[in-house]
């Protein structure tokens, strides 16, 4: 008997069959990916698991036995756990107080706290995980606080944890403590359903792998039976042929330059150039600055020290508005933080930052603005029933597609990059990673942070690590390995 | 079991058909059910004249609910547009009164002044000095209140010359009222900046996602200030017409007519989160709330009962919105 068996399961949203007959099934004490394109219906799946939409049709059993989920509270007394990419922790409370909200030890009517730092103690001991119950969550890292979540599962006696994501922004060496705490689950005997586009770690931890494409779960393979093509193939639909088509495109004048740009404790001295054709890398280990940088160089925030140098001359950023004037386009790593004005319509995103291009002294051009955000649907294949949908609507991939719309209408230069296909499927990557050939290849410029070290390798012309804050150093292409790159990486540890 | 599932997804279909018609019209259909259940009852609800009042008393009530559109937009709030409203009657007032002998526009002028400073000053408190919205506008609503009553010590301003009454009591063509001929103006040059212009659509990215809305090149801070500056002029606009409508400057003018600018902007199914809603909802909304309280007027139904009824209007309608977004 399996420990959950969800069985033809339907759900449409606004006429649109999300879901069409899924099944999926989990066993006790093993790790099951589900993976599949942004808008394949992973999410959907896990959200009717978890009580928060409603199925149309199909049946849920746990245990062999048919129940009935209506909300998260009734998922988690079934022994469901979801642990959500975007975290759902309340920043302001205690470790402790996070892991046991809602059912706080209570004595005389009052909330128990020293057995409930207690049980909290104990509880993060078994689970090897050293974190101090009475530390408040928002000072922690995200990775201590996925693991906190985890806590809260374990201690809430889930069977079925649902991982979503869970390593998008936590480092290599935070993934292998999950790892290890994921393998101590399943010796307990809980079934871990693990949502990941990556596919080395669905190698790693899981046992079994599931595809959905298009609302159809299309096959089940036991992971050490299965290769890596034949998974890309089942949630594509059709055999990817490279997956990084890059481009020659000759190197031509310098575009843009940093000299010494500095922010004591982001960044130090960073000093690197950009020349017209060129994809340059900008990699590190998480929190070496490369983020922060730059958001210097954009206008985000200010540079204390160094100079910017576009097409030789000085110039300063004091906001974005200066950067976009002088034809520079950022597209953020937190697409729904600060790429996208997430109610909006598709349109009125793309056009946000193009509207005094495409406005008379006082009015917008409707049918100039029209025509603009159907030429980047086109250009970019992006996928939506309607252009005035708010862009919430839209799976991930999409959602990145019109980020990069909005900033293509607006003919920049320079690109910047950041993280440009993170918790992307592996189609819309492609598709992306065949723009950026083209932009380059009309002698403009791309810095793109990638912590993906084959998408860094694979598009870039040149490479500058950062490493805790400082250059670590500079490969051209030729010199390119993953040896190289993590040496200059850890070179200022 | 295709037959079965093809079923099931045309009812959930109309389900959320249903309750997108819901959210987006319910404001709509209560009002139009309103006005036909008055006329069965009170078959005068609908006599031109009355129509008139309605409109009359919508006017002055739908120009802060305009402003109050813009900044719940940008996910602010505006508490200080009653206080405004008073404070901007009683300096017009001042100015308007007949011994004074100045051209009404002076008055005017000096009632769109004081509106103006007032939302300058909220708008650089929100904007600027990052002051909570709810917080800085609530003091400067009681910086208003204690500027109205120092004018005067309190006391009414009777006696304002013909020209300055003319703008509330006025009529053009001897049937279309002053007031309603401003409101009108107002609406429509609102609904084409907010359309049709780049700055409507800045101020619904700046509510929608202020740091997006910086990314893409757009001064948030300026847009923030100034839908503030906006909705303290309108709210100066209301305050002078009522006073010159009731012929002489009160210090209780515009008491209480924040709550219902923020009810008719709710109703109208603008989010008090920012970045979404529509200006024409608000537009119902004025309506239901006018004719609700002219329908129960009518009816002879004591004003403090009206109070409760109008209480309950407004969270249903909310409600209503919340279940249907569900």
């Amino acid at each position: 008997m399996s420990l959950l068996e969800m069985k033809g399961i339907q759900k449409s949203f606004y006429g649109n069959q999300v879901l069409r007959d899924v099944d999926f099934t989990l066993e006790a004490g093993t790790v099951h990916a589900l993976m599949g394109e942004n808008g394949a219906g992973k999410s959907t799946l896990m959200n009717i698991l978890d009580g928060i939409h409603k199925r149309d049709g199909g049946t849920i059993r746990i245990d062999g036995q048919e129940v009935e989920i209506n909300s998260p509270s009734e998922a988690q007394e079934k022994g469901i756990a979801m642990i959500h990419q975007e975290l759902t922790t309340i920043p302001e409370m205690s470790v402790a107080e996070n892991i046991y909200l809602g059912r706080e030890p209570v004595k005389r009517g009052f909330i128990d706290y020293k057995k409930m730092y207690q049980d909290t103690s104990e509880l993060l001991k078994m689970l090897n995980i050293e974190l101090n119950p009475r530390i408040k969550m928002g000072k922690l890292r995200v990775a201590d606080q996925q693991l906190v979540e985890i806590a809260k599962a374990v201690s809430q006696n889930a069977r079925i944890v649902v991982m979503d994501e869970p390593t998008s922004s936590i480092t290599d060496r935070e993934v292998e403590n999950l790892f290890g705490i994921i393998r101590d689950l399943k010796l307990r005997g809980t079934g871990i359903i693990y949502i990941s586009h990556k596919m080395d770690e669905v190698y790693t931890i899981t046992d079994e792998i599931t595809v959905l494409r298009d609302g159809e779960s299309i096959n089940t393979w036991k992971t050490a039976e299965v290769t890596n093509d034949m998974v890309i193939k089942a949630m594509v639909g059709r055999e990817l042929k490279e997956q990084f088509p890059k481009i020659e495109v000759p190197i031509g004048e310098k575009l843009l330059e940093l000299k010494n740009l500095t922010i004591q404790g982001q960044f130090e001295n960073i000093s690197f150039d950009v020349h017209a054709g060129e994809i340059l890398g900008l990699v590190g280990l998480v929190g070496a600055g490369r983020t922060e940088t730059m958001q210097a160089l954009f206008g985000i925030t200010k540079p204390e020290s160094g100079e910017i140098f576009l097409k030789g001359k000085p110039v300063t950023f004091s906001k974005p508005a200066d950067a976009i004037a002088a034809k520079i386009a950022y597209v953020t790593e937190d697409r729904k933080g600060e790429g996208l004005v997430l109610p909006m319509s598709i349109a009125h995103n793309i056009t946000l930052p193009s509207l005094r291009e495409l406005s008379s002294k006082i009015f917008i051009r409707k049918g100039e603005e029209k025509d603009a955000v159907q030429k980047e649907m086109t250009g970019l294949k992006v996928k939506a029933a309607s252009v005035k949908l708010p862009v919430k609507m839209l799976s991930g991939g999409n959602q990145q597609k019109v980020v990069l719309a909005k900033w293509m209408l607006k003919e920049p230069d320079i690109i910047i990059f950041d993280e440009p296909t993170r918790g992307i499927d592996v189609g819309a990557k492609a598709e992306i990673y065949k723009l950026m050939g083209e932009f380059v290849s009309q002698g403009k410029a791309i810095i793109m942070i990638s912590s993906e070290m084959p998408e860094a390798m694979g598009m870039s012309d040149r490479i500058i690590v950062l490493s805790n804050h400082q250059m670590g150093g500079e490969l051209r292409r030729e010199e390119f390995s993953q040896k190289a790159i993590m040496a200059m990486a850890m070179s200022h540890m | 079991m295709s037959n079965q599932s093809s079923g099931q997804v045309s009812s959930a279909q109309k389900k959320q058909a249903m309750k997108n018609m819901v959210s987006k019209y319910g404001s709509l259909a209560a009002l139009f059910l309103m006005i036909v259940v008055m006329t069965a009852i009170k078959p005068r609800f609908i006599n031109p004249t009355n129509l008139r009042n309605i409109l009359r008393l919508a006017s002055i009530n739908g120009l802060l609910a305009i402003g109050m559109t813009f900044v719940c937009l940008t996910g602010g709030i505006d508490l200080s547009v009653g206080a405004v409203m008073g404070c901007a009657g009683m300096y017009s007032a001042y100015f308007a009164q007949e011994v004074m002998n100045l051209p009404w526009f002076v008055g005017v002028a000096v009632g769109l002044a004081m509106g103006l400073a007032i939302g300058l000053f909220n708008g650089i408190c929100v904007a600027y000095l990052k002051v909570p919205a709810f917080v800085g506008t609530l003091g400067s609503m009681s910086i208003a209140k204690g500027l109205t009553f120092i004018l005067t010590n309190a006391k009414p301003i009777p006696k304002l010359s013909a020209s300055f009454k003319y703008l509330g009591g006025g009529m053009i063509g001897g049937f279309l009222p002053i007031p309603i001929i401003i409101f009108g103006v107002i609406l429509f040059i609102c609904f084409l900046l907010l359309y049709n212009t780049r700055y409507g659509r800045y101020v619904f990215a700046v509510g929608g996602n202020q740091k997006a809305a910086r990314v893409s090149g757009i001064n948030v801070k300026i847009v923030t200030a100034s839908v503030y500056l906006l909705s303290g002029f309108l709210a100066a606009l209301a305050g002078i017409i009522m006073t010159a409508r009731v012929t002489s400057g009160v210090t209780s003018t515009g008491d209480g007519y924040e709550t219902d600018a923020i009810a008719m902007v709710v109703i109208g199914g603008t989010s008090l989160a920012g970045g979404k809603g529509r200006l024409w909802g608000t537009i119902v909304g004025i309506l239901l709330m006018v004719c609700l309280s002219n329908g129960l007027d009518m009816l002879g139904v004591n004003a403090y009962i009206q109070m409760i009824v109008k209480g309950f209007v407004v969270i249903a309608a909310v409600m209503l919105d919340g279940l249907s977004s569900d």
